[in-house]
């Protein structure tokens, strides 16, 4: 059983996004840090990238795998959690606080509604 | 043991610093690349070199001591007449660039492996160059960027692989500058061709596959998803790592395939439990032949003067016309070839008899484990990694429910069977299996092993969750600490403790 916050919105790919004013905070849901297992390395976009739907923005490796992070909606990187550089293990920790990734300006914010709520989240994982 | 680095031994014993040739003034060298101190190397007396050595043995684990079931790696018994075979002065002695009337014994062995490869995978023409399967994997695809360059389609610069690839597949393709479009596999763990057919279009250049794949299934859409890639003017990639499970019954060429490379370290045999050398030969349709990297081996009938060896045939090296140059030095790892040629004489014809036997022992295998789980009442704490009645040269299985139940992961199972005195099957592969633990028990295990890993593999999922989180406890070295491994990489001795 996962922690599935209730003001969060989510992707099928594990991701949570919390808006913040017009902005849009993104990282990976307890789910997805657990599947991981320890997570060792992190490879961060720059700030001012822009991604399109779906777009790969960052890679995450554990020592199981390496996953790349997809941007769920079209936008650009405002900020970037540089502290995961030297702690990526922040994302096992408290992956719905220290340990977000990035900071987006998304193109439509209207197009969030397409995206799952904590129900939807908890049915998609069985939960 | 002692610590080899560390230690520095008495003055006059062991290695010593010959004296220079040259005086320092009279060296071809700038001054700034002379060496200001010697290097610190290790003395030490031969019983101490010997002890060393010896001591490290003793902590190894390989297909010599314990039975060796990593699946996708294809650890089988290396028969020791093929390092008799490599060891025959003619072949170990000799160097690629005498000239070829010294060579004529090697190089048919060289022209005989093309040749039975070719056939066994229903190919036109291989190299030997590559010294591994993903390096063959790179050769392939180059080849394929340059078949495409010449017909002037460069436009096609991506190539798909199925999420249950290997990881090496994508790797290969991305370092030959290809962008990597992945497919989804069906909730059977098979080709979708719905999937396949929504990504193909004039960019594609080729499709990345292995057959059986990871999940140890045979890919039964095989010769449709070949007709979809050929239908956008694709070519189909075959990666060899589980040839081992269709030689002699089927062959890449048969499902519609362009290109193959081949692992002769797992197929056949040669020693690659520490990473190598292994062999990674690469097989092409006529299309692709031209672009093979060369020296390849070619034969004609001998001229005047020639003094043919028994069969009465010439060997020459020759050079592919397009060829995307070397990617080693001409025909690879040799030693690894001879051994293979060695193991593939010793079959013949038998090599499909080898692949039933391996099949054979894997399903044997899984039923097995199956049978003593329900009778000891753990069979609640795993399930198939994939719905099959019958798995080809290997299995996997999903630790999820133990996970679930006892906190117990894969990683925990395979290190229980370490202190049980076996190697751990591969672990978290292919990705598409929650906790994964996939086994390939070869074709040369004895029926009374695999009964016996049975019986050991079900008490170990029935151990107590913490002692199979402290094990292994019997093991030289215990539980590895793989998160600070991989956070401190550490790749070369600091000069302090030298």
């Amino acid at each position: 059983m996962s922690e599935i916050p209730a003001d969060l919105r989510y992707t099928p790919e594990h991701e949570w996004l919390r808006v913040e004013g017009d902005l849009v905070t993104i990282g990976i849901t307890d789910h997805a840090q657990d599947a991981l297992t320890d997570i060792v390395y992190i490879e961060l976009p720059g700030e001012g990238d822009t991604v399109g739907d779906m777009g790969e923005f960052a890679v995450v490796e554990s020592v199981k795998s390496a996953s790349p992070i997809f941007a769920p909606l079209a936008g650009e990187i405002v900020d970037v959690n540089t502290a995961l550089e030297d702690a990526p293990e922040l994302m096992n920790t408290d992956p719905y606080g220290d340990g977000w990734i990035v900071r987006m300006r998304l193109e439509d914010m209207s197009a969030l509604d397409g995206l799952m709520d904590a129900a939807a989240y908890a049915a998609m994982l069985g939960e | 043991m002692t610590n080899l680095w560390s230690h520095k031994g008495a003055e006059g014993m062991g290695y010593a610093q010959p004296a220079p040739l040259l005086h320092e003034d009279d060296l071809p060298l700038a001054s700034g690349l002379l060496r200001s101190s010697l290097p610190r190397w290790p003395r030490l007396s031969e019983p101490e070199m010997v002890r060393h050595y010896t001591g490290l043995s003793r902590k190894n684990f390989g297909i010599d001591t314990g039975f060796y079931p990593l699946g996708s790696c294809t650890m089988k018994h290396n028969p020791r007449v093929n390092e008799v075979i490599a060891q025959m002065p003619g072949i170990c002695d000799v160097h690629p660039h005498q000239p070829e009337h010294h060579l004529q014994g090697l190089l048919s062995i060289f022209h005989e492996m093309q040749h039975m490869l070719s056939v066994c995978a229903g190919m036109d023409e291989v190299t030997l160059q590559p010294v591994a399967g993903a390096q063959g994997e790179f050769t392939a695809v180059r080849c394929i960027q340059e078949y495409f360059r010449h017909r002037g389609e460069a436009q096609r610069t991506r190539i798909v692989v199925p999420d249950s690839a290997h990881g090496t597949n994508p790797a290969s393709a991305a370092m030959a500058g290809f962008e990597i479009v992945e497919v989804p596999s069906t909730t059977d763990g098979r080709i979708d061709l719905d999937a396949l057919e929504a990504v193909l279009d004039d960019t594609i250049a080729a499709m990345m596959i292995t057959n059986p794949n990871t999940l140890g299934l045979f890919e039964t859409d095989i010769a449709a998803a070949a007709e979809l890639v050929h239908g956008v003017g694709g070519q189909m990639y075959y990666d060899g790592a589980n040839f081992n499970a269709i030689i002699g019954r089927t062959s890449p060429g048969l499902m519609g395939f362009d290109a193959v490379h081949y692992n002769l370290h797992k197929t056949f045999s040669q020693p690659h439990g520490g990473g190598g050398p292994g062999s990674g030969p690469i097989g092409v349709k006529s299309h692709l032949a031209p672009f093979l990297p060369g020296p390849v081996v070619d034969v004609r009938a001998p001229r005047d003067g020639e003094k043919a060896v028994d069969d009465g045939r010439w060997y020459v090296w020759r050079e592919p016309e397009h060829s995307i140059g070397k990617v080693q030095q001409w025909h690879g790892n040799a030693g690894a070839v001879v051994r293979c040629w060695a193991f593939y004489r010793r079959y013949g014809r038998e090599l499909r008899t080898m692949t039933e036997h391996a099949v054979l022992n894997a399903n044997y295998l899984r039923h097995a484990i199956h049978r003593e789980a329900k009778e000891a009442g753990v069979d609640h704490l795993f399930v198939d990694g994939a719905v099959t009645d019958v798995a080809k040269h290997e299995f996997t299985l999903s630790m999820l429910p133990a996970k679930e139940a006892t906190g117990v992961t894969a990683m925990d199972i395979a290190k229980g069977l370490l202190d049980r005195g076996y190697m751990a099957p591969t672990v978290y592969f292919p990705l598409v299996v929650p906790e994964c633990l996939m086994i390939e028990p070869t074709e040369t295990e004895a029926k009374s092993t695999l009964d016996a890993f049975a019986k050991d593999f079900v008490a170990v999922v029935g151990a107590d969750a913490d002692t199979l989180h402290a094990a292994p406890i019997t093991t030289p070295v215990r539980r590895v600490d793989e998160v600070y491994a991989a956070r401190n990489l550490c790749v070369r001795v600091p000069d302090e403790e030298l």
